[in-house]
């Protein structure tokens, strides 16, 4: 699972670990144990249970009305944003898809501006002008909550290519699903952040759903990291279940990137469990294909890894629940107390109020 | 000083360039190719290919990626080398560069300058002329001008590098080789007012970008006839400075917009409503509208014509006026 560093004037070669597999379309269980210890490993759980709750607390907000809009939550995929957070720098820039509350609650944004947001409230990160899909936040450098599909890829490149320009050391890290990679702006992307050479983590999130439409059915080739390759850039795939597989894949691309030598792509092959939003009847998935990425939950994956390692009690994990309960109560409190936008303030924002 | 209008742009470009590290230009053939109208001829020796970087076509990632640069933090000046190549990048332009701003509540905005070329009677035929600046000034969060001068061509770029927000500018392709005397210390000029370019009694013709020779032209063709037209040039498809064009059709009580756009739902529509909504009363005849052909643009010189406003169809349309 090494990504080899390419000479600068010929394309990479496939990484040896990531040799086309049979099967790209199902989960992918790393033989590695990867080493983790007591405090990092709580650090993970705690992240995963939290967005997971927050999550769950979403789908009950959203029956009741307090949420509207269109809803896509994290559930089942959450080991993702929570592996590779673990690789950026506060420095670093974060480009999102409309399923993007994980990666919001990872990357360090409050949870109850999170959930303002959802609530239409001015607290919330966009001020209620975003919504679920559009969660922004200048501190932590995340850059949306882009709805467009594949959409995010060139804006990534350009946080990339402004760090190039000015001479800076970070990491612009770009989610996208699989289905983005259909998508003519995911190529037209690849190609100029290998042809540049910025410095963009590229993680595609495959879930093997295009909402409603599988990998296999929306292209010719399903094996992702494959197509990354073609453009001239390490990638790889990694078990997206797994959050220490996913944290290790992270680091050691974030390393490749921040050290200027070019872009890489990661195919971080995951599952969602829950419907792709609030309107779906899931009439293209069976309940068994379900059930049979359920057996590897991220939470239970790593739960099971940490209590064989005698590394946690059933106490931490019950603390754990509470402490996220708390949260999570905070947040959908604040946001209930929240403000609404003076209607005489609708157009502002439209432009810039500082002019210069 | 003499100059053409192609060289009062590249000015401008050398002179953003030179006086602000973050600025570079980016697009298509802008580099060693010297840009595809010759805009940039020369530059990329002067600046480097860093900060006059050569795209590959894609129109969507390059634009996207100035989008993004623009947010890291620096003044990208991208090109796209037609207003019909723009549609592969309109994602980019409509749903991230002019959304960003209130999506976020007003946390990240987007200084980014997009030029491109518009407009036909170059004989480059249906994929290659159209005038859909129209369709980008009804996007709220983009600013959109058009130089129709030197004094503009020379000054619209800093001015539109120094806003906070994106600012989209139109060159019309058949102005590159206007000439005519520019002042030597001619520099930055407001991106927000319209422009009275030759005053008058009778009526208000309303043109901008490419038809505002023609109206001036026309406007001496009817002043033989004793009809004293005023001319103004929008400069500013959005926002409107609808208070200029409104203020002299109501003194004048006529008014004609000459728009290279098609008739239907086109900027030449927007400014007759406004027109109307603002200054009914003091019109004494409906405003008229002289606009391209309903038709895609058609290769053969004389079609091409025939499909154009010209400066024959403006003294027709104020005949009719009854100025």
């Amino acid at each position: 699972m090494t990504p080899r560093r390419r000479p600068a004037t010929t394309a990479p070669p496939i990484p040896a670990a990531r040799a086309p597999s049979a099967n790209s379309s199902g989960p992918l269980a790393s033989d590695a144990v990867l080493p983790v210890d007591r405090d990092h490993g709580l650090h993970l759980l705690h992240q995963l249970v939290r967005i997971r709750r927050f999550e769950e607390r979403c789908v009950e907000l959203y029956s009741a009305s307090k949420i509207r809009g269109f809803l896509h939550l994290y559930i089942g995929e959450e080991a993702v944003a929570v592996g590779v957070m673990e690789a950026l720098t506060p420095d670093d820039a974060v480009v999102a898809t409309y399923r993007e509350h994980g990666h919001a609650l990872a990357r360090g944004i409050e949870s109850s501006a999170v959930m303002a947001e959802m609530f239409g409230k001015v607290e919330g990160t966009s001020r209620g002008r975003g919504g679920s899909m559009h969660l922004f936040d200048r501190r932590t450098r995340f850059y949306g909550g882009n709805a467009i599909v594949g959409g995010g890829l060139p804006l990534a490149a350009g946080l990339a290519l402004a760090d190039l320009l000015q001479h800076r050391r970070q990491v612009t890290t770009c989610f996208f699903g699989e289905g983005a990679v259909a998508e003519g702006e995911f190529h037209e992307t690849m190609n100029l952040a290998a042809l540049w050479r910025l410095p963009v983590l590229f993680c595609c999130e495959n879930n093997l759903y295009a909402m409603g439409t599988a990998l296999e059915r929306s292209e010719a080739v399903t094996d992702l990291a494959l197509r990354a390759v073609g453009y001239g850039m390490a990638a790889w795939p990694v078990d997206g279940m797994d959050v220490l597989a996913v944290e290790d894949a992270a680091r050691r691309a974030a390393l490749e990137v921040r050290a200027g030598r070019g872009p890489v792509f990661l195919e971080l092959r995951t599952y969602r469990f829950r419907a792709h939003s609030m309107y779906d009847p899931e009439r293209y998935r069976s309940k068994d294909e379900v059930a049979a990425w359920r057996e590897r939950d991220p939470i239970t994956l790593l739960t099971t890894r940490l209590t064989g390692a005698a590394l946690l009690t059933d106490d931490d994990v019950a603390a754990i629940e509470r402490d996220v309960t708390a949260e999570v109560d905070a947040a959908v409190a604040a946001a209930e107390a929240g403000t609404l936008e003076p209607v005489e303030d609708l157009t502002r924002f439209v432009t810039s109020e500082v002019r210069r | 000083m003499k100059t053409t209008y192609r060289e009062a742009l590249r000015e401008a470009l050398r002179d953003a360039l030179s006086r602000d590290e973050r600025v570079f230009l980016m697009g298509e053939d802008v580099g060693r190719y010297g840009g595809c109208f010759a805009v940039s001829l020369g530059l990329v020796e002067e600046f480097g290919p860093e900060r006059v970087r050569d795209a590959p076509l894609s129109e969507s990632a390059f634009v996207g990626a100035g989008i993004g640069a623009a947010l890291g933090g620096m003044r990208p000046i991208v090109e796209i080398m037609t207003v019909n190549f723009s549609l592969l990048a309109l994602d980019q332009i409509v749903n991230n560069a002019a959304t960003l701003q209130h999506m976020s509540g007003g946390q990240f905005n987007v200084p980014l300058v997009i030029r491109m070329t518009t407009g036909a009677g170059r004989q480059l035929a249906a994929q290659h002329s159209h005038s859909l600046e129209g369709w980008y000034a009804h996007i709220p969060g983009i600013c959109v001008v058009a130089p129709a001068t030197l004094e503009d061509a020379r000054g619209m770029l800093w001015t539109a590098l120094c806003d906070p927000d994106p600012v989209l500018i139109f060159e019309h392709g058949s102005l590159y080789n206007l000439d005519g005397n520019l002042a030597d210390d001619a520099g930055p000029v407001d991106i927000e007012r319209a422009a009275v370019r030759r005053s008058g009694t009778d009526l208000t013709v309303v043109a901008y970008g490419g038809t505002l020779g023609k109206a001036l032209e026309a406007a001496e063709l009817l002043a033989a006839d004793g009809i004293d037209a005023e001319v103004i040039d929008l400069r500013t498809l959005r926002p409107l400075d609808t208070a200029t064009i409104v203020n002299s059709a109501v003194r004048t009580h006529r008014a004609i917009v000459v728009d290279e756009g098609w008739r239907s739902g086109s900027l030449s529509a927007e400014v007759s409503a406004r027109i109307t909504e603002e200054g009914f009363y003091d019109l004494d005849a409906p405003v008229a509208r002289v606009c391209s052909a309903e038709v895609p643009m058609p290769y053969a010189r004389h079609l091409e014509e025939a499909a154009l406003p010209q400066v024959t169809d403006i003294v027709a349309g104020v005949k009719q006026l009854g100025a």
